[in-house]
C-alpha cells in the first residue's frame, strides 16, 4: 500500500445526494457536526422533495445535503460542491449541475442498473458512456462492500440496504480525515434499543473508512485546517433550533412564562417540535386546530400575561392577518414567526423564498403598522428572536419575525451566548389601580400598560374595536380614531431611537451599495468581498430592521452612486427603497426556490459596475 | 424561576374575601342592545351567578367574538377581550392554558361560534380545556341586520334568504356532543330560573361547557323561541331533563317519552296504557342517551329538551398539561436554559 498524499485545502464543499429513503439528511447532519467539533467554519444546505416518501428511484425522490466547511469565515454553503457523493443515477442526475467542472463524483456503482437508470430517464449508463469526462468519477460498489462487511450478521436485506450510508460517510471522513467517533457515539445513543443496528452501522462507518484507507482508487487526502472564529464555546445549530432558543433566552430574559401555539407546517414545524420538549424549562406548547386558533390563542395567552409566540410559513401567514390587525389594536406583546417558503398559495412547501415581506409589512386591513425583523442565518435566528421578543414586550406590539426555510433548516456553528450577558427585557406594568387606563401611554415611547387579570383594580376591556384614547372605550369619533391611528404608528416609527443604527461593510462611500436582508446575507457577503479584493469601490448593507428602517438609512445609503439589491423575490425591499431615495437601484431577483450562489451576485455586482463606470 | 406574573399575583394582597353582590360586576358602560333583546336577561342572570358563587371580579375575563351578544364583556366589570369574529373560543382557550387560575367565560352566537368558528368550537369541546362557554342563539345574524345563520331553520325567510333558506340548521347540542364534551345544556332567556341553574352547573363543572341560551332577537328575528317562554303553551313544547327523572312533559304532566329501540316517541300517561314507568329515566353521565335526546329538536312533533343533557368529568386539558409540566421536573429537574443551550455536541475554540 503506497502512503497517501495529504493535500492542504482552505475551503471545501461535499453534497450527498441519494433517493429519499437513503438517509441523506443523517449522513450530511453528521458530517457536518464532525466538521464543526474539528473548528472548521461550516453552512449546510439540506435539499429534500416535498412529499415523504416519492416514489423511490426517480428525480422527485432526491435528496441532497450540502456542506461547505472551511479554514476561513464560510457564510454560504457554498456555490458548487466539489465533491458529489451520488447513491444511484437520479441523484446524479439531479445535482450534477451543483458540481464544479473537474469536479469529482463518488458514485455508488451498485445503484447503477438498468431499472434505475430508466427511472432517472437516462439512456445510458453516464458512469460508462463517456459523458462525465469533465470530472474524476470514482465508481465503487457501496452496497456490496456493505453486505460483505455484514455477511455474518444475519441481518434482513432491508437492514443492509439502509446502512450503505454509513459507508459513504466513512469514506468521507477518511478522505477529509475526520474522526470516526462523533457519529460512533451518535450511533449507540440512536439505537439504544436496537444493539443489532448499533453494530451494523458502526461497522459500515468503519468499513467506509477502511475502504479509503487500502484501495488503491484514492491516491489524496486532504486537510482543512480550523478556521479562525471567535473564541468560545461553540455548537452546531439549525435556524429553527436557533429560533426556538433565542424565544427561551428571551423568556428567561423577560421572566415570563414562554407559550408558543402552532399549527404544523412545512419548513416552520420544528419550532413546535423543539419547544414541545421544554416543559420543566416554563415552556407551555399549543397545537391548534389551524393557524387562526394558533394565533388568537396566542393573543389570550398574552393577555394573560405570557411571551406569546405563533410560527408558521407563508400559507399560515395569510390565515393570521386578521388576527395580527387584532394584535395591533389590543397593543399586546406578540411574536409572529414566518418561515418562508416559495409561494404563493401551497408554491414550494420544502424550497425557500423571501416573497413574503412586503405581506409582512403591509398584509393586514387598516393602517396597521408592526415591527418587521429579519434573520440572516441559522445561529442569526437566535439572536433574531431574541430581539424579535424584546421589542415586542417593551413596546406591546406584534412583531413579525421572517426566517425562511433555507436558513430554518440550514445548519452552522453557533458560539453559544451566556444567559446572563444577554440584555433584559422590562414589561410596563401598571401599578396604580387608581390611575390606571388601559390606553395610558408611556410620553416617550407611546407604550401602553400591560394589566394582566388576577390582579384586583385593573378590571379592563380590550378588543378590535377602535378606543378611544387613554381610557379605552370603545369610540367611533372620527377624530379620536384619526389621533389613535396616527399614535399606533408612531409609537412603531419611535423604535427607530432604540434600535442600532446601519453599518455598512467595505466603503463608507462609493459607487455601489449592496443592500440585503435575512438569508442572503451569506452570499452577498461573500460576493462583495470578493470584489472588495479586486478593488472594486462596494458596500454591504444587511437591514435586520425592516420596519422601521433604522435612523441613518437615507443619510447612509446617499453615500453611493447606485444601489444593487438581491433578493429571492421579484424585488420587494427594492421598492421599499425607491419609496425613499432618487439613487438608480438595480435589482437581482431569483424565485426557483433556491438560495443564491455568491458569483450570481458577483457577475450582478460587475455588470452594474460596468454600467455606471 | 418564578415569573413576574407570578410575583404580581402575590404583591397584591387578595384579603377582599367579601360577599359580592350583582352590582359588583356591572361596567360604568351601559348596555347598548335593543330595548327588549333577550341579552339584557342573559346579562342580570350571569351577575347574579357571579354573585351567588362569589367569583371576584378580578378572577375573571369574559371573551367574546363578533355579533351582538359578543358586545357583552363591556358591560360586566370583570377582565375582558372582544376578539374577532368566530376566534373567542380560541381566545380564551390561549388564555386559560397560560393562566390556568383565571376563570374565563366565553359569550358567542350562532354566527360567531357555529359559523365562522366552527372550527374552534368542535375542537374546544374535544379538548375539555376548563372554560364555559356560552352560545346565544337567536337563529339570525343580527349584528349584520338579518341575515340566515346556521341555526336558522330550513325554509325561513330572511333578508339573505327572500324564497326561504335551503340550508339545514345545526343542532348546536347534538354537535356538542358529538364533537366529545363534557358537559352540554341548553336554556332559554326567558325563564331566569332556569337560566340561572344551568349557569350555575357550568360553572361547578371542570372542563368545557357548553350551554345553548335560546336568546330572543325582537328585531330581526322575533318570537322564533315563544312557544318554549310562552306560559300558556309552553310545558307542551318544552321537555325539562332531569338527572334521574322521568322524561314527562305536557301541561298536565301527562306525556312522556320513551325509547322503542333507538327511537324516541311519545307516549301518553292517560290513555290507560301507559304509565310513569314506560318513561325514559334520564341520565345525564350516558352520552349516547343526551345523543338520542338532542335529536328530538330535529322532529317537529317532538317536545325541544332543556336542561343539562350531559355532565360527565373527564381530566381537563390544563390539568394533564400540567401534570406533564410536573413529571418533566420530576424527571429531569427545573430547567436551566444556560445548561440546555450548552447541551449536545460542544467544542470550544481557544
Ligand atoms: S339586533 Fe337583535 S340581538 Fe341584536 S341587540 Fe337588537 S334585539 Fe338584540
Amino acid at each position: 500500500m503506497t502512503p497517501k498524499k495529504i493535500e492542504k485545502v482552505n475551503d471545501v464543499t461535499i453534497r450527498f445526494a441519494g433517493d429519499s429513503g437513503d438517509g441523506i439528511q443523517i449522513t450530511g447532519t453528521q458530517f457536518a457536526n464532525t466538521t464543526a467539533i474539528l473548528g472548521n467554519d461550516v453552512s449546510t444546505l439540506p435539499d429534500y422533495p416535498a412529499e415523504i416518501r416519492a416514489p423511490q428511484g426517480t428525480l422527485g425522490g432526491v435528496s441532497g445535503f450540502q456542506i461547505h466547511f472551511g479554514s476561513t469565515e464560510i457564510n454560504t454553503p457554498g456555490d458548487m460542491c466539489d465533491v458529489l457523493v451520488v447513491m444511484n443515477p437520479a441523484a446524479l442526475k439531479a445535482n450534477l449541475q451543483y458540481l464544479e467542472k473537474g469536479g469529482s463524483i463518488i458514485a455508488n456503482s451498485d445503484g447503477f442498473n438498468e431499472r434505475s437508470l430508466a427511472l432517472a430517464e437516462y439512456s445510458s449508463n453516464p458512469l460508462r458512456d463517456g459523458s462525465l469526462s469533465h470530472y474524476h468519477v470514482y465508481e465503487i460498489n457501496i452496497t456490496k462492500l456493505t453486505e460483505q462487511a455484514l455477511c455474518d450478521l444475519n441481518l434482513p436485506p432491508k437492514v443492509i440496504e439502509r446502512s450503505k450510508n454509513f459507508f459513504a460517510l466513512g469514506l468521507m471522513f477518511w478522505m477529509y480525515n475526520r474522526p470516526l467517533e462523533p457519529t460512533l457515539k451518535w450511533i449507540r445513543e440512536k439505537f439504544s434499543k436496537k444493539p443489532e443496528l448499533i453494530e451494523a452501522n458502526s461497522r459500515v462507518l468503519k468499513a467506509g473508512w477502511n475502504f479509503g484507507e487500502t484501495t488503491e482508487v484514492f491516491k489524496v487526502r486532504y486537510e482543512v485546517a480550523p478556521a479562525r472564529v471567535a473564541p468560545g464555546k461553540y455548537r452546531n445549530i439549525t435556524g429553527n433550533q436557533a429560533t426556538a432558543f433565542g424565544l427561551m433566552a428571551a423568556a428567561h430574559r423577560a421572566q415570563l412564562e414562554l407559550f408558543l401555539a402552532s399549527y404544523p407546517i412545512t419548513p416552520a414545524s420544528d419550532i413546535l417540535h423543539e419547544l414541545s420538549n421544554y416543559k420543566n424549562y416554563n415552556v407551555k406548547t399549543f397545537q391548534c386546530e389551524d393557524e387562526i386558533a394558533a394565533i388568537t390563542a396566542a393573543i389570550g395567552a398574552s393577555f394573560g400575561g405570557a411571551l406569546a409566540v405563533t410560527s408558521t410559513s407563508g400559507p399560515g401567514f395569510s390565515l393570521k392577518a386578521e388576527a395580527l390587525g387584532l394584535a395591533v389594536m389590543t397593543e399586546l406583546p406578540l411574536v409572529v414567526i414566518n418561515v418562508q417558503r416559495g409561494g404563493p398559495s401551497t408554491g414550494l412547501p420544502t424550497k425557500t423564498e423571501q416573497a413574503d415581506l412586503l405581506q409582512a409589512l403591509y398584509g393586514r386591513n387598516g393602517e396597521a403598522s408592526v415591527p418587521v425583523i429579519a434573520a440572516l442565518s441559522p445561529s442569526d435566528c437566535f439572536s433574531a428572536a431574541f430581539e424579535a421578543c424584546k421589542i415586542a414586550i417593551e413596546a406591546m406590539t406584534p412583531v413579525i419575525l421572517l426566517t425562511d426555510g433555507y436558513i430554518g433548516n440550514g445548519s452552522e456553528p453557533w458560539l453559544i451566548p451566556d444567559i446572563h450577558s444577554l440584555p433584559t427585557i422590562e414589561p410596563y406594568y401598571p401599578d396604580d389601580p387608581k390611575k390606571f387606563k388601559p390606553y395610558m401611554r408611556n410620553e416617550t415611547t407611546l407604550v401602553r400598560p400591560w394589566a394582566i387579570p388576577g390582579i384586583p383594580g385593573f378590571e379592563h376591556r380590550i378588543g378590535g374595536l377602535e378606543k378611544k384614547e387613554n381610557t379605552g372605550e370603545i369610540s367611533y369619533d372620527p377624530v379620536n380614531h384619526e389621533r389613535m391611528t396616527r399614535l399606533r404608528t408612531e409609537k412603531i416609527m419611535r423604535l427607530q431611537d432604540r434600535i442600532p443604527l446601519a453599518t455598512a461593510e467595505g466603503h463608507t462611500q462609493g459607487d455601489l451599495l449592496v443592500i440585503g436582508w435575512g438569508s442572503t446575507f451569506g452570499a452577498i457577503r461573500t460576493a462583495v468581498q470578493k470584489q472588495l479584493d479586486k478593488g472594486k469601490s462596494v458596500a454591504h448593507l444587511h437591514l435586520r430592521y425592516l420596519n422601521p428602517f433604522p435612523k441613518n438609512f437615507s443619510k447612509l445609503i446617499s453615500q453611493y452612486k447606485a444601489i444593487l439589491v438581491p433578493e429571492l423575490n421579484l424585488g420587494q425591499l427594492a421598492q421599499l427603497i425607491r419609496a425613499r431615495c432618487r439613487l438608480p437601484i438595480y435589482q437581482l431577483n431569483k424565485v426557483q426556490g433556491l438560495p443564491f450562489r455568491s458569483v450570481e451576485i458577483e457577475q450582478k455586482i460587475e455588470e452594474v459596475l460596468r454600467g455606471i463606470a | 424561576m418564578v415569573t413576574r406574573v407570578q410575583t404580581l399575583l402575590n404583591t397584591f394582597s387578595f384579603a377582599q374575601n367579601k360577599p359580592y353582590t350583582p352590582k359588583d360586576y356591572r361596567s360604568k358602560e351601559e348596555p347598548r342592545w335593543c330595548p327588549g333583546c333577550g341579552n339584557y336577561s342573559i346579562l342580570t342572570q350571569v351577575q347574579k351567578v357571579l354573585a351567588d358563587l362569589s367569583v371576584p371580579p378580578y378572577r375573571l375575563a369574559f371573551v367574546s367574538g363578533i355579533g351582538c351578544s359578543s358586545r357583552f364583556p363591556y358591560y360586566i366589570n370583570t377582565y375582558g377581550f372582544h376578539g374577532i369574529h368566530g376566534r373567542a373560543i380560541a381566545i380564551a382557550s390561549g388564555l386559560k392554558i397560560a393562566r390556568p387560575d383565571i376563570t374565563v367565560w366565553v359569550i358567542t352566537g350562532d354566527g360567531d361560534g357555529l359559523s365562522i368558528g366552527g372550527n374552534h368550537f368542535i375542537h374546544a369541546l374535544r379538548r375539555n380545556i376548563d372554560i364555559n362557554i356560552l352560545l346565544f342563539n337567536n337563529q339570525i345574524y343580527a349584528l349584520t341586520k338579518g341575515q340566515y345563520s346556521p341555526t336558522s331553520e330550513h325554509g325561513a325567510i330572511t333578508k339573505s334568504s327572500p324564497d326561504g333558506v335551503i340550508d339545514y340548521p345545526f343542532n348546536p347540542v347534538a354537535l356538542a356532543i358529538g364533537a366529545n364534551s363534557t358537559f352540554v345544556a341548553r336554556t332559554i332567556d326567558r325563564d331566569p330560573r332556569h337560566l340561572q341553574n344551568m349557569l350555575k352547573r357550568a360553572a361547578m363543572h371542570k372542563g368545557t361547557s357548553f350551554i345553548e341560551i335560546y336568546q330572543n332577537c325582537n328585531v330581526f328575528n322575533d318570537g322564533v323561541f315563544d312557544r318554549f317562554s310562552n306560559k300558556e303553551i309552553r310545558d307542551d313544547y318544552a321537555l325539562f331533563l332531569e338527572h334521574g327523572k322521568p322524561l314527562i312533559f305536557g301541561k298536565n304532566r301527562n306525556k312522556a317519552i320513551r325509547l322503542n329501540g333507538y327511537i324516541p316517541e311519545i307516549i301518553s300517561l292517560d290513555d290507560g296504557k301507559h304509565s310513569t314507568s314506560d318513561a325514559v329515566i334520564y341520565n345525564e353521565q350516558d352520552t349516547t342517551l343526551a345523543f338520542l335526546i338532542a335529536t328530538l329538536s330535529n322532529h317537529p312533533n317532538m317536545p325541544r329538551p332543556f336542561g343539562v343533557f350531559l355532565d360527565i368529568t373527564r381530566t381537563t386539558y390544563e390539568t394533564e398539561l400540567l401534570e406533564q409540566i410536573e413529571s418533566a421536573i420530576t424527571k429531569n429537574g427545573k430547567g436551566d436554559v444556560n445548561e440546555l443551550f450548552n447541551s449536545g455536541d460542544t467544542w470550544i475554540i481557544q
